[in-house]
């Protein structure tokens, strides 16, 4: 195990290489799923506020 | 006159095309860790190491797959782009924004990975006198270019129009990428597999590299297809079959 993760020698080349691929694969899935999700749940709260209410009564003054 | 088939067409529709990335898109995430994570094992555990580079030559799994896709993701957003600016087909145009900052990322990998992997085995990070080096930080401009000139204007069909012939004209560079290290031979070493008759490369050390690239491309494809849906519901919001999809999906 720790001769796999030696690399010969080039342990650091070699896992920086792979950990900056995880970190940019990873951002963007963090960023396309967000890039998805938000317009989605905008569109969901503008039809929530359009939908018709039940009106608060209001007492009359006299 | 030949007649194209239905499902070209519908490709066409942004609600047809989002319902079936709703439904491929699961597919096409779950297909990417397995491939991945085999790709990976394989080619950081199973293959021998190089006899000249030894164990840094492993880089190569993912740095091929990274430029692959920079080339490949380029030439389809061109490809998108220009098939909205001829046809005026405005989910084309959404398909090319979609590719372009994914695009962007894997060019950045390229260059970064590359970079790790030429120095201990070239003895620097980076060579401005490279062909390769050079066209490949150029196309990381084009994308980034494509994405800062449509940022430059309000009007989003304005920004369609005039961003997909920066990105048409731009794809000249992809070729030139490819010769490169053909018409000038620097430091980057020449092609592996791309020549398909005599890959210089031994089947053991191949065979998880094109797994590798098929890896990166359904997890391109799956990003692709997050930022198109979501493309399409900024483009389509007063619709009324996203409204209802939307109320659905809220509920």
């Amino acid at each position: 195990m720790s001769d796999f993760l030696a690399m010969g020698g080039y342990a650091p080349y070699v896992w920086s290489a792979y950990g900056i691929t995880l970190l940019v694969i990873l951002l963007n899935i963090w960023a396309a799923r967000r890039a998805r999700v938000r317009p989605l749940e905008r569109i969901a709260r503008a039809v929530d506020e359009t939908r018709p209410r039940r009106q608060p009564t209001v007492r009359q003054v006299e | 006159m030949f007649s194209l088939p239905v499902w070209f067409h519908r490709l066409g529709s942004p609600p047809h095309v989002y319902r079936l990335a709703e439904r491929v898109r699961p597919w096409l995430g779950g297909l990417a860790l397995v491939t991945i994570a085999v790709g990976a094992f394989w080619g950081l555990v199973l293959a021998p190491p190089d006899y000249l580079q030894g164990e840094v030559f492993r880089i190569i799994y993912i740095h091929v797959p990274s430029a692959y896709l920079s080339m490949m993701g380029y030439t389809m957003m061109a490809v998108a782009a220009g098939v909205g600016f001829v046809w005026r087909i405005k989910l084309a145009h959404a398909a090319a924004v979609s590719i372009a900052p994914i695009g962007a990322s894997f060019t950045f990998l390229a260059l970064v990975t590359g970079g790790i992997w030429g120095r201990p085995t070239w003895g620097t990070y980076w060579e401005w006198g490279d062909a390769r080096l050079m066209f490949e930080l150029i196309l990381l401009f084009l994308y980034l270019g494509y994405l800062a000139l449509r940022a430059s204007f309000e009007d989003r069909d304005k920004a369609d129009r005039v961003s997909a012939i920066l990105a048409v004209v731009g794809v000249v560079n992809v070729p030139i990428i490819h010769y490169s290290v053909e018409w000038w031979s620097t430091l980057h070493q020449g092609p592996t597999i791309s020549k398909l008759d005599s890959p210089s490369i031994t089947m053991d050390m191949l065979a998880p590299l094109l797994v590798m690239i098929l890896g990166f491309t359904l997890c391109f494809g799956w990003l692709v297809l997050n930022r198109l849906q979501g493309e399409i519901v900024e483009r389509e919001h007063d619709a009324r079959w996203l409204r209802q999809f939307a109320a659905e999906a809220a509920r």
